[in-house]
């Protein structure tokens, strides 16, 4: 639990794909440091995918036990191929009517983005075994150092740089577990605390 | 004006690396409150810590290099239509060079201009000075904070808020309840109140500007600013939403004359990476 003063225990660390049994182990206030190889998706992927629903085969990377970042990168291309420059996350709760059935769907054991989501996809984590990470919103340079390199990138022409699927292999990774497989949200606890004080302030107590 | 079109592009790189010392100030005022070992006190050194490597190896402290918008004080006589071309100009050239993320998208086509121009964007308003100089003022406004944005018109039934300014107050808490950690806490905020729609939103904006330990020239409306910012932060919402002491840095109002019929308030919420800088020339 996230209380105030409180200190961050251990800090685990995962490696990517994840199984269930990863997934469950990993709870709500624990903060991690994600190694592997996972792949980035904002509006555009979310209702290509939830829209178009697009079988596994036609998709060139492997989603299964992957985590989906939310983010828009800032990339530049080289002779080399690309290059991170900036990469934080975007706003998740943008992408709540499409998450639950991308969950399901490609069997991603990992959402990524800022400021947590809602019911629909509380009900998806636990389901389908899965876990919602906040990272740092705006630490977006930070974040991109720990991207060791762009493997690849899907839909690039067709969506544009910010809104294509990126492929990234990353080292220490950092995020917070904020909603876990078990139903819990620290959102939602942090949302109903602050909502009684928001009460009080105006009066309406 | 080919050196102004230098200076913009300059302007939009600083503006886009650099956080301003203010800013960057009340984040480490805030880190110390939180406490180090804390999550909250955590989350705001990495904070900084981005902060720092952004200003050092010059890249984009965000990666929404967000909306420009421009403020632009130029003495009569000098053209507008000029200024505005330049910055137009200067927005395609920082985007490559900087570089910053395309943002600008067609409503009709949804397609992506690529290089930070189109239709109103970037938002540029002018005004005339009686100085010699152009001053020109930008913010990159991230979106995710711009979302969190609000308008009220009083009385708010709901907000139990009257035309007053205490229901100001209520109108910003409920904004920041609304927004959770969704926009980048801890948030900078700027109000404006007054008679029409469009004028109360760009005085917002425009507070936005205001440096966070300035002081209000009205001594009500800086007690009211200190207050609303002492409340704010006992909602617990904390550095990126996931609780603590530190969910706004400051507030900053704005006032116009109101209609007798009309009390707008408008709310803008600006992220942690407030991003503002100045262009004298």
């Amino acid at each position: 639990m996230v209380k105030r003063g409180n200190k961050i225990n251990d800090i685990k660390t995962i490696t990517l794909p994840l199984a269930k049994d990863d997934v469950l182990s990993l709870h709500a206030g624990d903060m991690i440091l994600i190694n592997g190889l996972m792949v980035t998706g904002r509006d555009r992927v979310h209702t290509f995918l939830f829209n178009e629903k697009p079988e596994k085969k036609f998709i060139p990377f492997n989603l299964e036990g992957t985590i989906l970042y939310h983010c828009g990168p800032v990339i530049k291309k080289t002779a080399g191929g690309f290059t991170l420059v900036a990469g934080g996350p975007t706003t998740s709760m943008r992408v709540e009517k499409y998450q639950h059935r991308i969950i399901s769907s490609y069997g991603i054991r990992g959402i990524m983005g800022k400021g947590g989501m809602g019911q629909k996809t509380r009900e998806a984590l636990r389901e389908n075994g899965c876990v919602y990470l906040n990272t740092i919103g705006g630490a977006a340079v930070y974040l991109a150092d720990k991207v060791k390199q762009v493997v690849d990138v899907w839909k690039l022409d067709e969506f544009g740089m910010t809104e294509a699927m990126w492929l990234f292999d990353v080292q220490g990774f950092p995020a917070l577990v904020t909603m876990d497989a078990h139903g819990r949200s620290l959102h939602e606890e942090i949302e109903n605390r602050s909502l009684n004080e928001f009460l009080k302030q105006i009066g309406a107590y | 004006m080919p050196e102004l079109l230098d200076k913009i592009v300059s302007l939009y790189r600083k503006t886009a690396t650099v956080l301003p010392s203010d800013v960057e100030a009340a984040l480490e005022n805030a880190c110390r409150k939180e406490g180090r070992g804390s999550p909250a006190g955590t989350i705001l050194s990495t904070i900084l810590e981005n902060i720092a490597l952004a200003r050092k190896t010059r890249r984009p402290i965000c990666q929404d290099t967000g909306l420009p918008v421009f403020f632009v004080k130029a003495p009569f006589g000098q053209s507008q239509r000029e200024i505005r071309e330049i910055i137009v100009r200067a927005t395609r050239i920082a985007t490559e060079t900087v570089p910053l993320r395309p943002n600008a998208v067609d409503i009709l086509t949804d397609k992506n201009s690529g290089d930070n121009t189109g239709t109103g964007f970037p938002v540029i308003y002018f005004e005339e000075t009686s100085r010699g100089k152009i001053i020109i003022d930008l913010m990159l406004k991230g979106a995710g904070s711009e979302n969190a944005g609000q308008i009220y018109k009083l009385p708010a039934e709901e907000l139990k808020a009257d035309r007053n300014l205490d229901g100001v107050r209520k109108c910003v808490l409920d904004a920041v309840f609304k927004a959770q950690g969704r926009g980048c806490p801890p948030y900078i905020i700027g109000v404006g109140v007054g008679a029409a729609k469009d004028q109360v939103t760009k005085l917002s904006r425009e507070q936005l500007f205001r440096k966070i330990q300035d002081s209000n020239p009205s001594e009500i409306l800086a007690d009211l600013e200190q207050k609303i910012t002492d409340d704010i932060n006992q909602l617990g919402i904390g550095p990126i939403g996931i609780g603590g002491k530190s969910t706004a840095l400051g507030v900053k109002i704005g006032i116009n004359h109101r209609h007798p019929a009309s009390y707008f308030v408008d709310v803008s919420v600006s992220c942690w990476a407030t991003r503002r800088a100045r262009l004298i020339w």
